[in-house]
């Protein structure tokens, strides 16, 4: 399977903490790869990194094999790389169909239109009552974001990504303070996410990384510590004794 | 698409185009404005006033309404307007009212792009402090010229022709009213086309979280670019407008006071809807005028007052005390025969 992304040797210091310390990551096309590791062991930041929030100190990203360390966030959203966030970031005063309509018209290239109306495009609006039924937000597409239950709105910090048509796609934790109840309903949309596309899944449930995941890499202080398929990473005892504990032993 | 989506996707439609349409109370409200031609016309003086701040605060809602910039140097904008307007008059650049108008727009334009650079960082304390500083260039740039300007006296001897070859600035201020009130209305136009374009949802994208508005794919920085501009544009529109019917430009036309009032203006009338600075330049004109009659040094008291109301009122939201209007305004819109049956009365 080709490499889709790869890190080289990925720095991260912010003053004296060395919060990503020689990441080297290869995640290969059509993966299931999950990022696990203690809290504070670092996740949120190679994701960051990922995605251009933040600078690496020192080291290289690659997509398809091209450099884009220097790139902008927003520069790297058009190459296709997307991403959901770990705390809910969605723009409060728009409905969920503007929130989607606005994703699918920058994607579609109409982001600097200024004459046309949003919504005059059927291309546009077929993307928005798609993602609509397929994330079910029939029922609040026309209620303020702020105000949702939290449910749809992390229903809605995903949808958004994938309005992006991401061909890698970054997940930090994506059940994250759901109700037990609703956690199956992002689940599946997470397991129905179609085959071609890559996704990085950080997660703390293990039910979740064990039933999603093809490959698992763990971070543990800022550096990769454990890599492999989920039977084996399971299996190591190193991993056993600094992260996972009695979780495994079940 | 199953028979469940159709209805969906019309609702989905119906929704986007709602935001764009007309509502009845929107077009009531400008054929009232344009009946004011023929009803007032001894009031035409203090009614274009009005036009040009309300213009003035709509060039300001662009940016602090939508994109979420708070200035308190939008005067540099106007003040350049003002100059550029009265010196095309003066030195006849351009013998044509009309055009010499949009030229000293775009050279507030100009000036907005270039300094737009400086607004992009930073926090809100940051913006007022920037742009603060740089109205402050800008006015005793022109003190110092005072060649070109005038300086303290403020520029003399501007001339303005006849708008449009036919039609002479009268000492009653009719021509110089109709001619804000068409001006106000179609640049009200295209700001209301630019919030409802995708361009425009991206603005308040931005303004609500900058963070993701980068990772759903947008070049935030260039987009402030552009919507700085355009709103130095307007507020330069909106200084020419007051210098050729005034045929008068001076200093005071880039003071703080007037990137305060402005910014006061834009605050009673509500941001981030476009009505608020014709409603909140109406309301503080009137009240001016009212206050100063009953008394006639310390109206300031009472504006002050009026001010920390409205915005203890709506604390969360500036202006929030306008939520009501707006629901009211809203709902007039919505009605309309067989509205609800086609998006399914969606609350």
């Amino acid at each position: 399977m080709p490499v889709v992304l790869e890190t080289r040797s990925l720095d991260k210091h912010f003053g004296g903490i060395v919060a990503a310390n020689q990441v080297s990551l290869q995640i290969q096309k059509g993966a299931r790869h999950a990022l696990i590791g203690p809290n504070g062991a670092g996740k949120t930041t190679v994701v960051n990194l990922l995605t251009g929030v933040l600078k690496p100190t020192a080291g290289q990203i690659l997509l398809d094999g091209r450099d884009i360390t220097r790139l902008q966030p927003h520069e790297r959203v058009r190459l296709g790389i997307a991403r959901t966030f770990q705390i809910n970031q969605l723009f409060g005063d728009l409905t969920p169909i503007e929130t989607l309509g606005l994703a699918i018209s920058e994607r579609l290239g109409l982001g600097t239109d200024w004459w046309r109306i949003v919504g005059s495009k059927s291309a546009v609006t077929e993307e928005i009552v798609e993602l609509i039924e397929r994330f079910r937000l029939g029922d609040v597409m026309s209620t303020r974001t702020a105000i949702l239950p939290y449910g749809k709105q992390r229903l809605l910090e995903i949808a958004l990504a994938i309005a992006c048509k991401p061909r890698v796609l970054l997940l930090d934790e994506p059940a994250a303070g759901v109700p037990e109840d609703e956690r199956h309903e992002i689940l599946a949309t997470v397991a129905a996410l179609p085959e071609d596309v890559t996704v990085l899944l950080i997660e703390h449930d293990m039910d979740i990384i064990f039933s999603f995941a093809d490959r698992i890499s763990v971070l543990v202080n800022g550096a990769l510590f454990v890599e492999g398929e989920p039977d084996a990473v399971a299996r190591d005892p190193r991993v056993k004794a600094v992260y996972l504990g009695e979780a495994f032993d079940a | 698409m199953s028979d469940i989506s159709r209805p969906l996707a019309a609702q989905v439609t119906e929704f986007l185009l709602r935001r764009a349409r007309w509502s009845p109370i929107e077009i009531a409200f400008w054929l009232v404005a344009a009946s004011t031609i023929w009803l007032f016309p001894a009031r035409h003086l203090i009614l274009t006033e009005i036009c040009i701040w309300a213009l003035f605060a709509l060039s300001l809602d662009l940016i602090l309404g939508y994109a979420g910039i708070i200035s308190l140097g939008h005067a540099a904008f106007f003040g350049l307007g003002a100059y550029a307007a009265g010196l095309i008059g003066k030195y006849d650049i351009i013998g044509e009212p009309a055009l010499a108008l949009v030229a000293s727009g775009l050279a507030a334009a100009g000036l907005g792009f270039a300094t737009s650079f400086l607004v992009l960082r930073g926090s809100d304390l940051t913006r007022l402090m920037v742009t603060f500083g740089i109205s402050l260039l800008l006015r005793e740039l022109a003190n110092k010229y005072s060649e070109i300007s005038g300086g303290a006296d403020g520029l003399q001897g501007v001339e303005i022709k006849p708008l449009l070859g036919a039609f002479r600035f009268d000492l009653y201020g009719h021509t110089g009213y109709a001619y804000s009130l068409v001006v106000l209305f179609v640049l009200f136009l295209l700001a209301r086309r630019v919030v409802q374009s995708p361009f425009g949802l991206s603005l308040q994208a931005i303004r609500g979280n900058p963070l993701r508005s980068s990772a759903v794919g947008i070049a935030t920085n260039w987009r402030l670019v552009a919507i700085y501009t355009l709103s130095a544009g307007y507020a330069g529109v909106a200084g020419a407008l007051l210098a050729q019917t005034q045929a008068f430009a001076s200093l005071e036309m880039f003071s703080v006071e007037r990137s305060a009032d402005v910014l006061l203006i834009l605050i009673i009338g509500g941001t981030g809807y476009l009505y608020g600075g014709i409603i909140g330049a109406l309301i503080f004109r009137f009240l001016q005028d009212y206050l100063s009659t009953l008394t006639a040094r310390y109206w300031q008291f009472w504006i002050g007052l009026i001010l920390i109301a409205i915005v203890l009122v709506g604390r969360d939201r500036i202006a929030g005390w306008t939520t009501p209007l707006r629901k009211l305004a809203d709902a007039l819109g919505r009605w309309r025969p067989g509205w609800r049956s086609a998006a399914g009365g969606k609350p």
